[in-house]
């Protein structure tokens, strides 16, 4: 059987468990350059699921497309480490405040750009966010077919592909034409390792923008090793409607947040003693509470 | 026109809570809006299903129905709502963030390029000046959810773009009958006018449902852990606590993502929603994700090495110290005073 082509829809995500103060601007997104940031967890499950299509079927091919700021390209390389082929970074301050539906229109026109492919697969959603809407939208305004909550793949024919869902309530088996977007669960495998092999590979590779900067003495090396180049696509190498990006592309618009302050209740309050605990024991008994 | 849109999820002919708890959130927004309720029911085997929603206070049922349309899949049922809302232009609609709320509102917003917002615990009325463009909305859907990892909460609004998409999880809104006789009218739609055989690519060929083991929704006490729990060993105290008061365990996000417990427990905006008479709070620091699913409780008891901690300020009941310690200690005092 022929490889297929798969990309591999990737976001780097805040590590929102170690959240400062200054991580809100003042317009109510995110200030992303003061926080961790991590690979999104679900689209490493999604890089599992690729590359074990790629074990399977020889030919395949894994991209991983991005979109996000210049240091985005991290999760690139992290992808390369661990299996994919290629990247492609979509960056541009154009995009800059999108929500789900401006972000997926931007990423939709970028895959259009990108040739020709079979299947794309996405995290079922990032950590930020929690919407799991990107996904199908991009399928969406692909035109599509979609199967999200996917945990396993489990046949693959010509032109069509069997998949397991995990839903809430059970699991459901869908088989599906190509070409065909994809979200995986974090029920899918964990995402191997970095491969030493690989790592060294691709230690170099960087975008254009990152070579700029960059003051090295390997940067001869990009001439001769064309798998080195993280290719950075901006809004002029899409097509695309500018009302259609960012914040003008967006429907929903923040119209306020709210830092979370709590009013404390007037809570009794006692410590591991043995006393407090008895009588608390007694009064949520007495009043039917507990027992 | 303008009325708001209920999309109704069925399984083996009962249409899901979430949905009727949407209904009856959005009887409240079309009253307050003067305006219409209507419910959209997709499926097969939907004979009566009207009966089931028009209590809620829903003027009109659009039922289409068809064998294929069981069980779900992506491309004809958001073919039916596209089509349904191009031609009807509800102000607003609501669908359960589940597994199919989460897989269809995305498709249906994106072609019509409206906004959606995910998750939301709360929907309310509002006006919005834009005071760059000199402009001012009246009646938005405000679409208020906690966001960025529950640090702050965000009311999203979409200001030109209609319908106005929500998903809400199951349990958040309350689910209520408003008359068994309200005068609703039953519009059943023709399948062929709405979704073309092309729409049924995607194939459903086999399905296990299972029961949800765990009925933490429905117990009367949770007993529920968060990250200061500290490992899966001391998890296990909450189940003997639990077992002792006859509870349910619960976790918070951080618990789960830690591996002390199971996914299936895990109590917050992005997992259940929990009204009980008790709720115990384990090493939880209360981040507001978490508070979203159980700050309704009745009672409260925060269990924290940090006297601090920002759960303690939802508690009736704050005990400071080491958890090891404190649980044998509830569990021994409970059996002497039982006795």
């Amino acid at each position: 059987m022929k490889g297929l082509r798969i990309i591999v829809l990737a976001k780097q995500v805040p590590d929102t468990r170690n959240v400062g103060k200054d991580a809100m601007k003042a317009d109510g997104t995110v200030n992303r350059a003061v926080l961790p940031a991590i690979f999104n967890p679900e689209d490493l499950n999604a890089l599992e699921l690729a590359l074990r299509v790629k074990d399977e079927i020889p030919g395949t091919t894994v991209t991983i497309l991005t979109m996000g700021p210049g240091r985005a390209a991290e999760i690139i390389r992290e992808g390369l480490y661990r299996g994919a082929d290629g990247g492609v970074l979509l960056t541009d301050r154009a995009f800059a405040g999108s929500d789900t539906l401006a972000t997926s229109y931007a990423l939709s026109q970028a895959i259009k750009e990108m040739g020709e492919y079979d299947l794309i697969i996405a995290g079922r959603q990032a950590i930020d966010g929690d919407t799991a809407q990107v996904g199908p939208q991009v399928a969406e305004k692909l035109g599509l077919f979609q199967v999200t909550y996917v945990e396993a793949v489990l046949k693959i024919e010509k032109s069509k592909i069997t998949v397991r869902r995990r839903l809430d309530n059970g699991v459901e088996t869908v088989k599906a034409p190509l070409p065909l977007l994809l979200t995986v669960n974090s029920t899918a495998p964990d995402c191997r390792s970095r491969n030493a092999k690989l790592l060294m590979k691709y230690k170099h590779a960087r975008t254009v923008t990152e070579r700029q900067a960059a003051t090295e003495d390997y940067l001869y090396l990009y001439d001769s090793r064309p798998f080195l180049n993280i290719h950075e696509m901006t809004v002029m190498e899409i097509k695309s409607e500018p009302d259609q990006l960012g914040l003008a592309g967006s429907p929903t618009k923040v119209k306020r947040i709210e830092n979370v302050i709590l009013q404390a209740k007037d809570a009794k309050r006692l410590t591991a003693a043995d006393k407090g605990i008895n009588d608390l024991m007694k009064e949520l008994i007495d009043s039917h509470v507990i027992g | 026109m303008n009325n708001i849109f209920v999309y109704c999820e069925v399984e083996e002919g009962v249409v899901a809570d979430v949905s009727l708890e949407l209904l009856t959130k959005g009887r409240s927004l079309a009253n307050e809006l003067k305006c219409q309720l209507e419910a959209v029911i997709v499926g097969a085997g939907l004979k009566d299903v009207e009966n089931q929603v028009i209590p809620y206070g829903v003027d009109v049922v659009h039922i289409i129905e068809d064998l294929r349309l069981a069980p779900y899949t992506t491309s004809p049922h958001a073919a039916v709502l596209i089509k349904l809302f191009q031609e009807e232009k509800p102000q607003i609609a609501l669908m359960g963030a589940t597994p199919i709320g989460r897989d269809l509102g995305p498709r249906v917003s994106s072609a019509l390029h409206s906004g959606l917002t995910a998750d939301c615990t709360s929907l309310e009325i509002g006006d919005h000046e834009d005071k760059k463009a000199g402009k001012v909305y009246k009646d938005l859907l405000y679409q208020i959810r906690p966001a960025f990892g529950g640090n702050i909460i965000a009311w999203i609004i979409n200001p030109d773009c209609r319908p106005q998409m929500a998903t809400v999880r199951e349990g958040v809104m309350k689910k209520e009958i408003l008359n068994v006789k309200y005068p609703g009218k039953v519009n059943h739609l023709e399948v062929s006018k709405y979704v073309s055989d092309t729409d049924f690519a995607v194939q459903v060929i086999e399905r296990h449902l299972e029961k949800r083991k765990i009925n933490i929704k429905g117990a009367s006490i949770v007993v529920s852990g968060g990250y200061g729990v500290g490992s899966k060993e001391n998890f296990k105290l909450l189940y003997d606590l639990a077992d002792v008061l006859g509870a349910e365990v619960g976790a918070s996000r951080a618990a789960v993502d830690a591996g002390f417990t199971d996914h299936e427990r895990q109590i917050g905006q992005t997992g259940i929603t929990v009204r009980p008479k008790l709720y115990i709070a384990c090493g939880i620091s209360g981040q507001v994700q978490h508070r979203a699913g159980m700050e309704e409780s009745a009672q409260i008891i925060s269990i924290n090495t940090d006297p601090e901690a920002p759960i303690n300020a939802l508690a009736d009941y704050v005990i400071t110290g080491d958890l090891s310690e404190i649980i044998p200690k509830m569990i021994k005092y409970y059996k002497q005073n039982t006795k």
